[in-house]
């Protein structure tokens, strides 16, 4: 039940960090990452996973 | 330094003579229909002069004095563009959306003020992205004006957004003094919008095809109105798409015109298969210099034209003609001891202020002589100049890296455009040779004014039958066009000069430095 970023393809843009509900994300090393204890995928808060919904890279997908 | 618009290439040029010396009663000033965006103070209301005469992306008469510079603090982005691909980062190209290093507001802060101390022309920050200034709460972008407002309160700032998140951020905009904003609009029907906007990221979910550019398209125009009513500039960018949007943008043009924008800006869209994005991948093409023209000559009487962008890249900063991003890098400025004196930069101001009224007389006093000598009939000619700012003929024809485009005919001297002639990055390779690259791009003009030009490319240029001409050097642009429009109409009628009409030239995107 949580999200990773694929760091090959992420732009290090912060638009994912922005939109995080669980404040899982940060920049770590040229890239963002999620923690895994942290993210819940949004359930309870949206519909969709906010990070791989805004990502223009589409480089947040299931762990 | 080599290249950059050195502070006595400005100052101290008192002694040249302006060009004609008619009497000032014939001064009738130019009707705003045919100035577009040169419009001077006595077109528009004196609030709104104040607020544009020192922007060079608002006022073309500013453009030839002021310098810019964009802080890249916002790479977050909440839509995705058919024509932007922003994994590509080519240090040689200049395009929208394109930046070398992202900065942190701090590191802005610092780079600002380390321009400032060496470009004394600066008068503007804008935040263009690289990704969309007010994606992601507008976070970054605001951190970094009220650093700004605190440090450097004498630098104007403006932002540049999709729209989308606009109707969200305009109070805080007035907040922090920004008076001007710009709005990329490319359509107002959705139908055209899903053929430009793949998705959009809105309210918590990601919306695509006719839904998204129907969303999109109801925030930016809602965003440009709330802009309107709490008296901020809007300017409004279009990419121009043959075959998707060329013909909707004069209806786009009515729409903005209709909710107060100040400006449009019609750019011909950037498209090659290397830069990644869907219309380069799919062929896409970008318009010619006529098509372009063609469209923004139709859409005069509208919301005003401007014609002086270069699509800089989100991190450019100098003149709009020139790119000194590359000399300020994070590393250089973060050894640099900074300074919070800017009173160069007033002194600048005040020189350019103190010959504005002479300039306006001095150029409706040469437009003025062309109306009465020159007869209806003769159409207007194209002449392309090489210039480094100041309004003056100031650049060697071998050194130019673009080409200022001005139609000059009985109604005068007006700037219609810019064409770049670096040649074209492709992976870092370019093979075109450079003289068939400026044959290509000035293709359209009768003529071409330099401050001085070598003998072999001045017979290739009258060879396609583009005159060169240097006895103009180092005098003002306009008054010097209407001087040669006055000696053109006299060769035309003699039957020594031929009209150019029917020719077209090629826009290309500009190498960086």
């Amino acid at each position: 039940m949580a999200y990773k970023i694929k760091a090959s393809d992420c732009t290090a843009c912060g638009a994912c960090e922005a939109e995080c509900p669980n404040i899982a994300i940060s920049f770590k090393k040229g890239t963002y990452v999620i923690d895994p204890a942290k993210c819940t995928e949004c359930e309870g808060h949206f519909k969709s996973p906010q990070c791989a919904a805004v990502c223009p890279a589409d480089c947040c997908v299931p762990a | 330094m080599g290249n950059v618009i050195a502070l006595d290439g400005i100052l101290g040029l008192g002694e040249l003579k302006t060009a004609v010396d008619a009497p000032q009663s014939a001064a009738s000033g130019c009707s705003s229909s045919s100035c577009g965006s040169s419009d001077g103070p006595a077109d528009m209301a004196p609030d709104v002069w104040e607020k544009v005469k020192n922007h060079p992306c608002y006022s073309e008469e500013a453009h030839h004095y002021f310098a810019r510079m964009h802080v890249a603090v916002a790479p977050a982005c909440n839509i995705q563009c058919n024509y932007c691909n922003r994994k590509y980062d080519c240090s040689n190209e200049s395009r929208p959306g394109v930046v070398s290093e992202k900065l942190t507001p701090d590191q802005a802060l610092r780079k600002v003020l380390a321009v400032a101390q060496e470009i004394p022309q600066l008068s503007v920050i804008g935040i263009a992205g690289p990704g969309d200034s007010l994606a992601a709460g507008g976070k970054n972008s605001f951190a970094t004006f009220e650093a700004l407002a605190k440090h450097a309160p004498d630098l104007k700032l403006c932002i540049s957004t999709n729209g989308l998140a606009l109707p969200d951020h305009v109070e805080r905009l007035k907040n922090y003094n920004v008076d001007h904003v710009t709005i990329t609009i490319n359509m107002v029907d959705p139908e055209v919008g899903e053929r430009i906007y793949p998705w959009i990221f809105y309210d918590h979910r990601r919306w695509t095809g006719r839904d998204a550019a129907k969303i999109l398209h109801e925030r930016q125009m809602l965003g440009l109105e709330m802009l309107t009513s709490a008296g901020i500039l809007a300017k409004i960018n279009s990419v121009m798409i043959p075959g998707i949007n060329d013909e909707h943008l004069k209806d786009v043009n009515k729409a903005v015109k209709s909710r107060g924008a100040f400006l449009h800006n019609i750019m011909p869209l950037i498209s090659d298969p290397a830069h990644g994005t869907h219309f380069g991948l799919t062929g896409q093409r970008g318009p010619t210099a006529q098509e372009l023209k063609l469209l923004q000559d139709e859409c005069e009487g509208g919301a005003k034209l401007m014609r002086h962008c270069r699509q800089c890249r989100a991190d450019a900063v100098g003149l709009l003609g020139e790119d000194r991003g590359a000399e300020f890098t994070t590393e250089k400025i973060e050894a640099l001891e900074l300074k919070f004196d800017d009173s160069v930069r007033r002194e600048y101001r005040e020189h350019v202020e103190s010959e504005r009224a002479e300039r306006h007389r001095s150029k409706a006093a040469a437009q003025a002589e062309v109306q009465e000598v020159v007869g209806d009939d003769v159409a207007p000619i194209l002449i392309a100049v090489a210039t480094k700012g100041g309004e003056r003929i100031n650049e060697h024809f071998g050194h130019a890296k673009e080409f200022q485009i001005y139609e000059v005919g009985v109604h005068g001297a007006k700037f219609v455009g810019h064409r770049r002639v670096e040649e074209y990055c492709e992976g870092g390779e370019g093979n075109d040779d450079a003289l068939d690259v400026v044959l290509a791009a000035i293709n359209d003009c009768a003529a071409v004014f330099v401050a001085k030009i070598g003998g072999c490319p001045k017979k290739s240029l009258e060879a396609a039958g583009i005159e060169p001409v240097d006895r103009f050097a180092f005098e003002y642009i306009e008054e010097s066009a209407l001087t040669y429009f006055k000696d053109y109409a006299e060769r035309l009628a003699q039957g020594t000069a031929t009209s150019r009409s029917g020719h077209d030239a090629v826009i290309r995107p500009a190498m960086r430095a």
